[in-house]
């Protein structure tokens, strides 16, 4: 993870239609603007930062299904459970899954587990917009291949 | 079974801030309703879910957008429902 530049995931171990696993690890406290302030002295994972690791394993999902011609954007965040604390270092699994796949729209749900324990989960919504740039569509599909998705190269 | 008009009204109400009884046949989602755009992909959802289809709100839109169907021919409850019950209907057909 690359908080300060809201890189979340690490990792893309396993996606078909209907589900992705992903892998990331928090990064250490020292030196680390995010936990510089939240909180001082206690360095903790901000409960929205989670969130976004969510949102952003929904949209990898959304993403592959879509063959990466349309931008996932997150429009609405429910029933968000943050049921344990994260630390730095502490190793994380994100799961996103396909609940509905409406027209221009999708409903996932996100999950995170540590050590086989929940961390976290969330039901999301997500807008599956037109790319606004060719450069961030050519970066989406750039970044998907380093986390280790199959993607082709658009016709 | 309620008609369609009838389950999504109610399903509007359930999911926005909407009174049930101001919901009328019609009703303009969108302009009557107040109901944005967030509030709108919800109740798709609502409807998705509830009648088994796939609303197909961004071919709507780009019927309103070119010109080729008045707004109300989707947002007003009365031709929502319509609309609503010939994708029920398209659903059930047999394919041939």
């Amino acid at each position: 993870m690359r908080l300060e530049y809201f890189e979340m995931i690490d990792r893309i171990t396993a996606v078909d239609d209907n589900t992705l696993t992903a892998e990331c690890t928090v990064p250490a406290a020292e030196g680390n603007p995010v936990f510089t302030g939240h909180l001082p002295s206690f360095p903790l994972m901000p409960g929205v930062l989670l969130i976004e690791t969510m949102a952003q394993a929904s949209g990898w999902l959304l993403l592959h299904r879509l063959n990466f011609t349309r931008m996932p954007l997150l429009a609405s965040v429910k029933e968000a459970k943050l049921r344990s604390f994260v630390l730095p270092e502490a190793s994380l699994e994100v799961h996103a899954t396909l609940v509905h796949d409406g027209s221009g729209y999708a409903v996932t749900t996100g999950r995170i587990t540590s050590a086989g324990k929940k961390v976290c989960e969330v039901e999301l919504t997500l807008r599956a917009l037109p790319f606004p740039t060719p450069e961030l569509a050519a970066m989406v599909r750039g970044r998907a291949r380093a986390l280790g998705m199959a993607v082709a190269e658009p016709a | 079974m309620a008609s369609a008009f009838d389950r999504i009204a109610d399903l509007i109400a359930e999911t926005s801030d909407v009174p049930r009884e101001k919901i009328t046949p019609d009703s303009h989602v969108i302009d009557d309703l107040g109901i944005d755009s967030l509030d709108f992909l919800d109740i798709v959802f609502a409807i998705d879910k509830e009648f088994g289809i796939k609303v197909p709100v961004e071919a709507w839109t780009q019927e309103v957008n070119a010109g080729r169907a008045p707004a109300e021919n989707f947002f007003v409850m009365k031709n929502l429902a319509i609309r609503v019950e010939e994708l029920v209907a398209a659903k059930q057909a047999p394919s041939v």
